[in-house]
């Protein structure tokens, strides 16, 4: 975009190189196998990417929301499992703790989660509590110097390799009665309990978290009892802008996928880009996806320069992910049988991309969002 | 549904959750077809539905085939493609074959102890099939065939394949219709495609190596073989769409059955007003997909097809299927993300038919061919 500062076009350059070195050409491969690409995870570490908008005190690069997307679109045209893991680390885990820890907190643990030595996850939904994630039930009991952590958490992006959890809880029977813990991997009475196998992005792995009396010290609280809904009311915006960075990735690689293959495929004696219906499908795809990042990349310039919308990230989280799942469904189209084999990446792209309507928040929340928002007033009788 | 159409499809019903069910999930990570559940949906009966009676046929109607074909693919749209394949195969031998033909290839398909596939597409040529590069070259007895053909559904598991080569000049003209057997000498198979969906349907290459194929193998006169290739066509749409509303009926099932039992903000999902929506959305959508699935099927019944109505119902059940499974999905939330429940499964297999038996964007063109002819007739 022309407003990206001459920072953010290094980032963009270094992440595109990146991402076509070390991630797509494994892509099919951690798909196939449903495993995580640890190697390029490690040297994401080395290019001070993990800890992209925190502190430079403990090894961050102080960057914003635009940065921060940039990754995700460069990343997610390559292998969009891997950069759901470097999501979940870098803006569910290490951007929660960067603004809502303790010195000692943050000293203690962002150096070894920025530079890679460590892996970070986020735990908020349940096995019965997904869109209603505020409902949850894994209880917290203060025992002396100890909290006693019960309950599951599910669709845990990262839970088979963190070594840290930033996870919340419940510490009273009120709706707002929710308190943030730092766990660490090997805390008795915490385990992964189960990996669960999906449609897409089989390369980031997701697991559900156990707690069965797990005993985490008062000095690992975040904040203080009942802080949670201010903890993730700060972040929201960035969680759902970022992801939607991952879909714009998508339907660029699409798109750009789509054009290529129009030069190259004949039938009937032509290349397929001189068939109107296929310049229909390449033209839509172009200006779906040029609106989209154009309404991204905006929201990202107006979050990074103080004016953070509820409804703009929630739009742009509505809008992105639906629009790159049927791009990707007319990219097979367009390829056909080919579109449709794991010979191109496009089903993989399909598949991966539809996590991002559900994960999150789903489509439904994002209206259900957007129009409490909008219609805040309207509601009242 | 008349009584004994009631009668079958529930019949069907319980034989393929008791016998079909259970293995497809496993079936599906493993991509595993198990020829045990075709022969079975051979003895129940409807590996043969439309053939006549004296080939082994149920001699049911298409009608009755579509409602077979909805309820198999309820289940496994894999299934159901196989079943609808086979018995494209023995429709094009029962139209084109001869007498010797009939008697030797029929009965073993339309028992389900064996299975059909036909092959026409190639690397080169998908949609514009009639570009096909296989050759068949006359010699004594027979033709030698060379060549490879690409996403041949029930490749390796078929016995009986209805081949298109080349046997004289370029252009559908050239083009002749022979039946091989698998085990035959030069015949063999390459490589099995790995797909998004369909995994329970083996897709595979089949390579030509000088494979010789008697004269009395070759369907119908030489440069016919288009002419075969084609006449399948309005079943083969029809079929597809069939198998389109069903994918689409389970969606809706799951999708409908898991909203009214999942709890958020202490109520079912299903009293949220934005879910009865899509939910209402994909029924009427699924609905109207059955209705012009059947339509179309009853013109074939009445003896003169219409191929624009097995064009439009092709598309739109399948373009529907697309839709309701990916809706599906969305409702069940990440669940239905995981392979916990069958719904991501559904919409893995629905994808594909949108581009197998002549791709949506050919079916638009086919449509559009027939409005145009329809109104500079009527003008």
């Amino acid at each position: 975009m022309w407003f990206f500062t001459p920072e953010e076009k290094e980032i963009q350059k270094v992440c595109r190189d990146f991402a076509q070195n070390e991630l797509a050409p494994f892509a099919e491969k951690h798909d196939n196998e449903e495993s995580f690409n640890l190697k390029a995870f490690k040297h994401m570490g080395d290019l001070g990417l993990l800890g992209i908008t925190a502190d430079p005190d403990f090894g961050g690069s102080a960057m914003g929301a635009t940065a921060a997307t940039i990754v995700m679109e460069e990343f997610g045209k390559a292998c969009a499992g891997s950069t759901l893991s470097y999501l979940a680390h870098t803006i569910l885990c290490v951007n929660n703790l960067n603004s809502n820890g303790s010195l000692a907190q943050k000293e203690k643990y962002l150096p070894k989660l920025i530079s890679g030595e460590h892996i970070g996850c986020m735990g908020m939904s349940e096995p019965e509590f997904g869109s209603d994630a505020v409902g949850m039930q894994t209880k917290a009991v203060r025992n002396g110097d100890f909290y006693e952590i019960t309950g599951n958490k599910m669709w845990i992006t990262n839970a088979q390799y963190a070594d840290v959890v930033y996870l919340y809880t419940r510490t009273g029977p009120g709706k707002k009665d929710l308190t943030t813990f730092i766990v660490d991997k090997g805390t008795p009475g915490f385990s992964v309990s189960k990996e669960i196998h999906k449609m897409g992005m089989r390369s980031s792995p997701t697991g559900e978290l156990s707690f069965d009396k797990a005993k985490v010290p008062v000095s690992n609280r975040v904040g203080s009892e009942g802080d949670s809904l201010t903890h993730m009311m700060k972040n929201l915006e960035i969680e759902r802008i970022t992801i939607a960075g991952i879909s714009l990735g998508i339907a660029q690689a699409c798109l750009d996928q789509c054009i290529k293959y129009s030069g190259e495929r004949k039938q009937f004696g032509k290349n397929l880009a001189n068939f109107q219906l296929i310049q229909k499908m390449i033209a839509e795809m172009y200006s779906e996806t040029e609106a989209m990042r154009r309404m991204l990349y905006t929201v990202c310039y107006e979050f990074d320069h103080g004016n953070k919308s509820n409804n703009l990230a929630s739009a742009v989280k509505l809008q992105l992910p639906k629009m790159a799942t049927k791009i990707a469904l007319d990219a097979i189209q367009l390829h056909g049988g080919y579109g449709y084999s794991r010979e191109f990446p496009l089903e993989r792209m399909m598949r991966d991309n539809k996590l991002n309507e559900i994960g999150a928040g789903t489509n439904e929340v994002m209206i259900m969002i957007i129009a409490k928002n909008l219609l805040k007033d309207a509601l009242r009788d | 549904m008349n009584d004994f159409q009631k009668e079958l499809v529930s019949n069907l019903r319980k034989f393929c959750e008791s016998s079909i069910e259970p293995h497809m999930e496993h079936d599906d990570h493993e991509g595993k077809f198990r020829m045990e559940i075709f022969r079975g949906l051979g003895e129940f009966g409807v590996t043969g539905v439309t053939l006549p009676e004296e080939y082994g046929g149920a001699g049911l109607t298409y009608l009755d085939y579509s409602l077979i074909l909805e309820e198999i693919a309820r289940t496994s749209v894999p299934y159901a493609v196989t079943v609808s394949v086979s018995g494209m195969v023995q429709s094009i031998l029962q139209e084109f074959g001869n007498k010797d033909q009939k008697e030797q290839y029929l009965s073993e398909l339309t028992s389900g102890k064996e299975i059909g596939a036909f092959a026409l597409s190639e690397s080169h040529a998908g949609s514009d099939a009639a570009n096909l590069k296989t050759t068949a070259k006359k010699v004594e007895g027979g033709y030698v065939l060379n060549g490879t053909k690409m996403w041949i559904t029930s490749g390796g598991i078929a016995k009986t394949y209805i081949v298109m080569a080349r046997s004289g000049g370029e252009g559908a003209k050239g083009v002749s219709a022979f039946i091989v057997s698998d085990g035959m000498k030069g015949f063999s198979f390459g490589k099995a495609e790995r797909k998004m969906g369909w995994k329970t349907s083996p897709t595979r290459e089949l390579v030509f190596d000088n494979c010789f194929v008697p004269e009395e193998n070759r369907l119908m006169d030489e440069g016919q073989g288009f002419k075969v290739a084609m006449g399948g066509l309005d079943k083969g749409r029809v079929a597809i769409g069939a198998i389109g509303v069903g994918c689409s009926q389970r969606a809706l099932d799951e999708a409908i059955r898991y909203s009214l039992t999942r709890q958020q903000f202490k109520q079912p999902i299903f009293d949220f007003q934005g879910l009865q929506f899509m939910l209402s959305d994909m029924a009427t959508e699924t609905e109207a997909s059955r209705l012009l699935v059947q339509s179309a099927a009853i013109s074939i019944d009445s003896g003169s097809a219409n191929s624009k109505l097995c064009s439009m119902a092709k598309l739109k059940a399948t373009d529907t299927a697309m839709k309701v499974t990916t809706d599906a999905v969305q409702v069940l939330g990440g669940v239905g993300y995981t392979s916990e429940y069958p719904v991501e499964r559904f919409m893995r297999d629905a994808k594909v038919l949108q581009i197998v038996e002549g791709t949506n964007q050919i079916q638009r063109v086919v449509i559009a061919r027939h409005l145009k002819k329809e109104y500079e007739h009527h003008a």
